[in-house]
């Protein structure tokens, strides 16, 4: 790994002043898990380190906010996938967090590196979207709220500014009522990289969303609102019909070693088809079916 | 207010219960520092992207990849490696049932999945065997010996339990 200045800001105002005076020089560490290895690998070469793990501003804390829930920039999956309210309202999140990696990188992996890092196969990507999350963001011209979907805009590239700090992740409540699933496909059981990753969320409204990863630059996001896909008693062909046309801007890479492009398509439909179903589900009690 | 390029940070940091004041280059990790530094050569160097396991620790009781922690992070933290499972002469109950299993083949793995293990055994002392399964997910062993390290980890439970 090449020597760089490591810095350890206890303020939020002092890591801003020191991404302002290092531009892209800087780097943020957060749990590491992707900067160290790109650190060692020499893709990237900054000059400076900012860990953020000690700055009073940025805290791991999981709480009640608006309805929602705001989930602090150091919290790691492992607080995520255990997290009672998670588990209870936003459950394809913490069924997400729960398969990233594996313990040894979820114990240190948080939320918002995996949005900064913006991977097209982020696991936590597809239910962020689908729950309409916002992430908080400080800069030296104050704080915003980017809602996630404005986030991404292909691998390792967001629309975040290079002096901006992600400080929180907010979840929205529900407007209605429902219930949502997080489904993928892995190579190999255990600790793999998603080679389809997706969430979907049914309402009490009829409302459908889906979310999927790893078939194309970023996650996306799409929505079913005339009411088939979430009503339980229409016909599975006509839902893969539906789906074809939601999926219709998915593009894998065809240079991913993964999984070929063919593969990656025809399990983006198997998935989706099987995702919608569980959702409807756990929404009826497994009665509607 | 930047230092120099690559100047030390000093770390304040207790290994395997022994208080530790130390010199630490910015860019080296954890593993480095247990290894070079320390000596403690029983975690091992393998992967260094975080998918074998093999250098698994304890930072502050939670299991962490030491190859993607830097050394300076580890500053104010206990951590445990696996020279910190045997108390002088005697192993550590999961150091004996992986011996008794056969769990150890070539060996080089078995420092990061005792690790793995005991991080497991402290949350959940009465593990399933998907439990195990899910818990040693982090730690790959090229022997193939995953029965055996099952087996031996689900060991040390029982008796655990037996023995309290």
């Amino acid at each position: 790994m090449r020597a760089f200045t490591y810095e350890r800001p206890t303020r939020l105002d002092d890591a801003l002043a020191l991404l302002a005076a290092h531009g892209p020089e800087a780097r943020l560490l957060a749990g590491g898990t992707d900067l160290i290895i790109r650190l060692r690998d020499g893709s990237i070469r900054p000059r400076v380190v900012v860990d953020l793990k000690r700055i009073a501003e940025l805290d791991a804390d999981i709480r009640e906010a608006d309805g929602g829930l705001r989930i602090g920039a150091r919290a790691v999956m492992t607080d995520i996938a255990a997290d009672a309210r998670i588990v209870r309202d936003y459950e394809a999140l913490a069924e997400a967090a729960a398969v990233v990696g594996s313990i040894q990188i979820r114990n240190r992996a948080t939320l918002a590196g995996n949005i900064c890092n913006a991977s097209p196969a982020a696991d936590t990507a597809p239910s962020l979207l689908v729950y309409g999350a916002r992430v908080i963001v400080a800069g030296v011209a104050g704080t915003r709220a980017v809602p996630l979907d404005e986030v991404f805009v292909r691998s390792g590239v967001t629309t975040l500014a290079a002096d901006e700090i992600v400080t929180a992740i907010e979840l929205p409540r529900p407007a209605k009522p429902g219930r949502s699933v997080h489904v993928r496909r892995t190579r190999r059981r255990g600790h793999d990289l998603a080679s389809v990753t997706l969430t979907c969320a049914v309402d009490t409204d009829g409302l459908t969303r889906l979310a999927y990863g790893s078939l194309g630059p970023r996650p996306l996001l799409v929505a079913d609102d005339t009411g088939l896909l979430a009503d339980p008693a229409a016909p599975d062909a006509a839902k893969a019909e539906r789906l074809e046309t939601l999926f219709a801007a998915a593009a894998p890479s065809p240079r991913s070693m993964r999984a070929s492009p063919d593969y990656r398509l025809a399990m983006l439909h198997v998935l989706g088809l099987r995702a919608v179903g569980t959702a409807i589900d756990r929404l009826t009690g497994g009665s509607a079916r | 207010m930047t230092a120099d390029m690559g100047a030390g940070v000093r770390i304040d940091v207790t290994v395997n219960g022994r208080a530790r004041s130390l010199e630490v280059r910015p860019h080296h990790t954890l593993l480095d520092v247990l290894r070079d530094d320390l000596g403690l050569t029983g975690t091992k160097e393998c992967c260094l992207v975080g998918e074998c396991g093999a250098c698994t620790v304890l930072v502050d009781g939670v299991s962490v990849d030491s190859c993607l922690v830097l050394a300076a992070e580890a500053d104010g933290t206990a951590v445990l490696t696996v020279e910190g499972l045997a108390t002088g002469d005697r192993l550590g109950r999961l150091q004996e049932t992986f011996l008794e299993t056969g769990a150890a083949q070539c060996g080089f793995c078995i420092p990061g999945q005792l690790m793995a293990a005991h991080a497991l055994l402290a949350t959940n002392p009465r593990p399933t065997r998907a439990d195990v399964e899910e818990g040693l997910a982090g730690n790959l062993c090229r022997c193939g010996g995953y029965e055996q390290i099952i087996e031996a980890v689900l060991a040390a439970a029982e008796r655990t339990e037996a023995a309290s």
